[in-house]
């Protein structure tokens, strides 16, 4: 490969990148710069073109949307923390313990994504509500009488945990897939307990996988609205919830757009910081 | 050469089963103290089970491991006084040099200080600059990575070293200098080393002792010198780089009939009374002859071509279907020309009678 600044390839490789740009401009900046603008439209109206104001962030500041922006972020992060509880020794046992059941257990985690997630939730409603699937089979056959958890912060984060799971587990399962086998061999035999070995190879060289899975599942789960809705039964509203109602209920476009413009900051900020702090070269020795 | 010293490592009929797969078939060796014992054989003859069971890798299906007269079948790897530097080195890609060969001894609780001395004093000894402490083992060359997988191992100071395979990823020159410079570690270090290869010629530059493997059994155990100078069998002379082999039957009164090429020739004296078997000749023993010469081992053929090997010139010799390989000094070589027909021949006495296998 040549490496001068103005090689031909490199001259054709701009050039066939520019439908792919063109798409990218029209599909992914355009809307963006789009709902950035209207952030700054004047509150209540419907179009681009008038002189900029900071009206919109004014309100969100004075007002209560923060309790929103806490509720969403608290419910990620504990989203994203449940899950690495949960998927790390699942991840294990799928690439060390299984063995051929892997694949089936693999297919298991995902079939569920080929159903839409509000049917998914409102199964969840059916198994937890007051005589349903749960409390009614334990009311009829053992007599015992139960409150039902629906409704509540449990069921919000059950729900968040369980359909966000397979985007934690996979970048998971392929970050213990990657560490080879003979360092984790090699420490062993330099004198590591299994302990060590975990904790001095194992999981610093997995780590990529780890962080990978968790950024995704703090995006997704940041961004989550139908869990608080329909197991929370609206008694946490999330920023999306909040963003949803400014741009249908309320019919104040500018207002949502602000919000939705405060949380892609919000988002933007901790991923790129998370990465710099965890450089994922870093960690594998690349640079 | 062959060590006088106590058993450090004995194998009593070892024997490893991979489902309806026997990898290792029956061993059993006795590896003497402070010895370098080299283990060679093809792919797939099970040398690399062996070497894992040996360092607590791999459990054995049935047999002992006795290191000093104790049984050590049940000890975990990390539990055994030995290490193994891995044919892909395993050297741990998010540490540096400096932790790398630190990692045993921060394991068994070694303070910094003390760690960061060995670790420099190890540099030292293999020739890295003191200032590839710091350095990312990623950014070490092929030949520096050896160095640090050596160092890492060393710093666990083991009792037995073992090598599997780790210089077949090394092109050839840097190769042959760090045979040497095992082999001068081994004497500074005056450790047991336990090395598997494909190679004999490696074998050979290196070790103490060699033992040969073709699926699962030692086929033969000796020194450098036995293993080249007297084969036991067809598959360990062929073994050693280019052999003449003759297929032959006893003729009676210590002749050989050799039916492929028509031929009947003198066989070695003392040689095994056997009715059929091969005729091992090196090709550094197989002489031109001139017309006057008269030698009891003689053969008519062409002179096919000629290959220089830097000291040495190897020709080809086609006696009828059967191609001879004869190699002479480059101050000796043959004068005459390509195509030219050729006696060739040899002294009984180097030629070498092994059985069938």
């Amino acid at each position: 490969m040549i490496l001068g600044s103005s090689s031909m390839a490199e001259k054709d490789g701009r050039r066939t990148a520019i439908p792919l740009l063109l798409l990218l401009a029209v599909g992914f900046a355009a809307p963006l710069i789009a709902v950035t603008i209207f952030s700054f439209m004047p509150p209540r109206t419907f179009s681009l073109l008038q002189a900029p104001t900071l009206e919109n962030y004014n309100t969100i500041f004075t007002g209560t949307s923060y309790i929103s922006f806490l509720w969403s972020v608290v419910l990620a992060v504990a989203t994203v923390v449940l899950l690495a509880l949960i998927c790390y020794p699942v991840a294990y046992g799928l690439v060390h313990v299984f063995g051929r059941w892997s694949t089936l257990l693999l297919l298991l985690f995902t079939i569920p994504l080929f159903v839409s997630e509000n049917i998914r939730l409102y199964g969840w409603v059916l198994f937890f509500i007051k005589n349903g699937v749960l409390l009614g089979t334990m009311k009829s056959l053992f007599g015992i009488e139960m409150e039902s958890i629906l409704f509540t912060l449990g069921a919000i984060l059950l729900g968040m945990v369980y359909v966000y799971l397979p985007f934690m587990l996979f970048p998971m399962t392929l970050g213990i897939a990657m560490v080879p086998n003979d360092t984790r061999e090699a420490a062993r035999d330099l004198g590591a307990s299994r302990w060590q070995v975990f904790r001095e190879v194992e999981l610093p060289l997995s780590m990529p996988g780890i962080l990978i899975g968790c950024l995704l599942t703090f995006v997704l789960a940041v961004g989550a609205i139908a869990e608080a809705k329909i197991l929370g039964g609206q008694r946490i509203i999330p920023i999306t919830h909040d963003i949803e109602i400014a741009f249908t209920y309320s019919q104040n476009w500018p207002l949502g757009a602000a919000l939705a413009v405060l949380l892609m900051l919000l988002v933007g900020v901790l991923v790129i910081v998370v990465l710099r702090r965890f450089d994922l070269d870093q960690i594998l020795g690349r640079r | 050469m062959t060590p006088n010293r106590p058993a450090i490592l004995t194998l009593k009929a070892l024997r490893k089963d991979f489902g309806a797969f026997t990898a290792v078939d029956g061993i059993d060796l006795t590896i003497a103290e402070a010895e370098f014992f080299t283990i060679v054989g093809p792919s797939g003859s099970g040398k690399t089970t062996l070497i894992r069971m040996m360092a607590g890798m791999e459990a054995p299906t049935s047999g002992d491991i006795l290191l000093r007269q104790t049984r050590i079948n049940d000890v975990p790897a990390n539990k055994r006084p030995t290490c193994m530097v891995f044919q892909s080195l395993a050297l741990f890609p998010h540490r540096s040099v400096g932790e790398n060969i630190e990692f045993a001894m921060k394991i068994r609780g070694v303070e910094p200080a003390k760690r960061k001395a060995r670790a420099l004093e190890l540099l030292r000894q293999l020739s890295l600059p003191a200032s590839y402490y710091a350095k990312s083992v990623q950014k070490c060359s092929g030949g520096e990575r050896q160095r640090v997988a050596l160092a890492r191992a060393l710093a666990y100071n083991p009792e037995i070293l073992f090598f599997d395979e780790p210089l077949s990823a090394i092109d050839y020159k840097l190769r042959k200098a760090l045979e040497k410079e095992l082999k001068d570690i081994h004497r500074e270090t005056g450790k047991t080393f336990v090395y598997i290869t494909h190679s004999l010629e490696e074998a050979m530059v290196m070790s103490d002792r060699i033992g040969v493997m073709r699926e699962g059994k030692l086929v033969q155990v000796g020194t450098p010198n036995e293993i080249y100078s007297s084969p036991r069998s067809k598959f360990v002379s062929e073994f050693m780089g280019d052999v003449n082999v003759i297929p032959v039957k006893s003729a009676g009164n210590g002749y050989l009939l050799a039916p492929s090429l028509e031929a009947k020739f003198t066989a070695p004296a003392g040689a095994p009374q056997i009715e059929s078997g091969h005729l091992v000749i090196r090709p550094e023993y197989v002489r031109f002859l001139g017309k006057a010469d008269e030698a009891a081992n003689s053969l008519s053929g062409r002179l096919y071509n000629e290959y220089a090997l830097g000291s040495r010139i190897q020709y080809q010799v086609r006696v009828g279907d059967q191609v001879f390989v004869v190699e002479k000094l480059r101050q000796q070589a043959y004068s005459g020309k390509l195509d030219d027909q050729v006696l060739i021949g040899w002294d009984p006495q180097h030629s070498i009678l092994v059985g069938e296998e």
